[in-house]
């Protein structure tokens, strides 16, 4: 390897996860995230599945960036990413089929998340394999931990549970109940309007976060007595 | 930098002309030399990078047809479990069958697969699929069983593209009401030719509020197809294993045959 070519892995792996992060941020990749995130087993094994095309997808990019024409390489991309999810739609066929009836479209569908060309244009197709498969999985798990927390919150919500459907992963695994039977549920939390405000909380807590940090830097030295004093 | 990739192209015409960009990490952006030389270029290379794909594609599904199948078959017999109780039978469900021709009222596109259930020599149920060409979004396929005194053993969708969390409650895996709606065609007795739609529309069956459209398809074509096969059930049992059933279904005989079994 190269040692003038380090790649900043650390980097790479903040934008993906906060900096940058692809559903708090960029605002990218939003249909999977209104559709699947109702539970929280949906919307993480979407995002696995999301994770793992773009990892592969960013690094085949990569790989053959250099054989790629600069003029048609967005059908390249989309016919890399495309026949990369058709063989994930047909393993999630074969070895996963109870989470594959769940997913159902959704899983297609990945080919048209633009955050997976986004990275892939911006991303692998100017950089090393290695690093663009890091980006894309960090992007990727940027996106997961949005989408577990907010099917998390939607299925506590809307349905009161846990966890369900997880039995369609592990055989035999059961759904937490956490409200009781009582608990019918708020619906708007599993319809899509839930998606929409919960994703607005989460992105409006993220900004705070942020402002406050930003505002915490300004003051600097004085931080630590004041910290202390409170 | 456009000098070198210029360079590039000129001397790369021997043997390797498809290098466009630079190996170096930023060069991608550069504008290529427009020539009608690169535009055939660019079109071979985009047809091998299709063919590259599509083989990798044709592999995979090679590889995953086997399981594919495998998991289609045991989630069938899993389903047929849930239509017809696996201790009311004992034969072997998957083989005594028969070939049902491509019928209207069970809304499948070719031949389909009829199983029989019978327990020693008695026949017990026909367990059968059909399909609802009007769901929301999509065709929506189901499995029927028919037991052998008229009454339905029960229904089950199978496969669906309805939408998650609205619609989708017609497949009793994603059904959060207790009982499940699919519940309702249990038991029910088709010698009743009427009330096969939902209840606002006259039917006998309850529907959630928003998410009509899955529910009808769903009723009106176990209807259907329940008005197609029950009729014939005796004459379906009677068969040999295997055997074509086509015959029982020609044009002519329906009419004369619907009043049949019901003595």
């Amino acid at each position: 390897m190269n040692p003038a070519e380090r790649i900043a892995y650390g980097d790479i792996g903040r934008k993906g996860l906060w900096e940058n992060n692809t559903a708090l941020v960029q605002l990218l990749g939003l249909c999977p995230l209104l559709a699947v995130s109702n539970t929280l087993v949906n919307a993480v094994s979407l995002s696995l599945a999301t994770v793992l095309v773009m990892a592969l997808a960013s690094g085949a990019v990569a790989a053959l960036r250099t054989l790629i024409p600069y003029e048609i390489r967005i059908p390249v991309f989309i016919l890399i990413i495309a026949a990369l999810v058709t063989c994930l739609d047909l393993a999630f066929n074969a070895w996963l089929h109870e989470l594959y009836l769940v997913l159902g479209i959704f899983i297609p569908l990945i080919v048209t998340n633009c955050i997976v060309l986004a990275r892939v244009e911006a991303f692998a197709a100017k950089n090393s394999p290695l690093a663009a498969a890091w980006d894309g999985a960090a992007m990727g798990v940027g996106l997961l931990w949005v989408l577990a927390l907010l099917g998390g919150a939607r299925e506590l919500i809307g349905a009161g549970t846990l966890f369900s459907g997880i039995d369609m992963i592990i055989p035999g695994a059961r759904a937490l109940q956490l409200f009781g039977d009582e608990y019918h549920g708020l619906l708007i939390a599993i319809l899509p309007p839930g998606a929409f405000i919960l994703l607005g909380l989460l992105i409006a807590a993220r900004n705070a976060w942020v402002a406050r940090a930003a505002a915490a830097q300004r003051i600097g030295p004085q931080m630590p007595g004041e910290t202390a004093s409170a | 930098m456009s000098d070198t990739v210029q360079e590039k192209e000129t001397i790369g015409e021997t043997n390797a002309p498809t290098r466009l960009t630079d190996p170096a990490p930023v060069d991608t952006s550069l504008p290529p030399p427009g020539a009608a030389g690169s535009a055939a270029r660019s079109a071979i290379l985009l047809a091998t990078f299709t063919l590259v794909f599509t083989a990798v594609m044709a592999l995979t599904f090679d590889a995953t047809r086997e399981p594919i199948k495998a998991s289609v078959e045991a989630r069938r017999l899993e389903l047929i479990g849930q239509v017809l109780p696996g201790a009311e039978f004992d034969n072997a469900l998957l083989e005594d069958v028969v070939q049902l021709p491509s019928l209207p009222a069970l809304g499948i596109a070719g031949p389909v697969t009829l199983h029989r259930a019978r327990r020693g020599s008695d026949p017990v149920a026909l367990v059968f699929e059909a399909q609802a060409p009007d769901g929301y979004s999509g065709a929506i396929r189901m499995l029927i069983a028919l037991r052998a005194d008229g009454t339905l053993g029960g229904v089950r969708v199978v496969a669906h593209k309805e939408t998650p969390g609205l619609g989708d409650y017609v497949d009793p895996a994603k059904d959060r009401a207790t009982p499940k709606w699919i519940a309702q065609f249990a038991g029910r007795d088709t010698a009743q030719a009427g009330g096969w739609t939902v209840r606002k529309d006259g039917g006998d069956f309850a529907y959630m509020t928003g998410a009509t459209i899955s529910a009808r398809a769903v009723v009106r074509a176990a209807g259907r197809a329940v008005a197609a096969i029950a009729p014939v059930r005796e004459r379906l049992f009677a068969l040999p294993i295997g055997a074509d059933a086509s015959g029982i279904f020609t044009p002519k005989v329906t009419p004369a045959a619907a009043g049949e079994p019901q003595t």
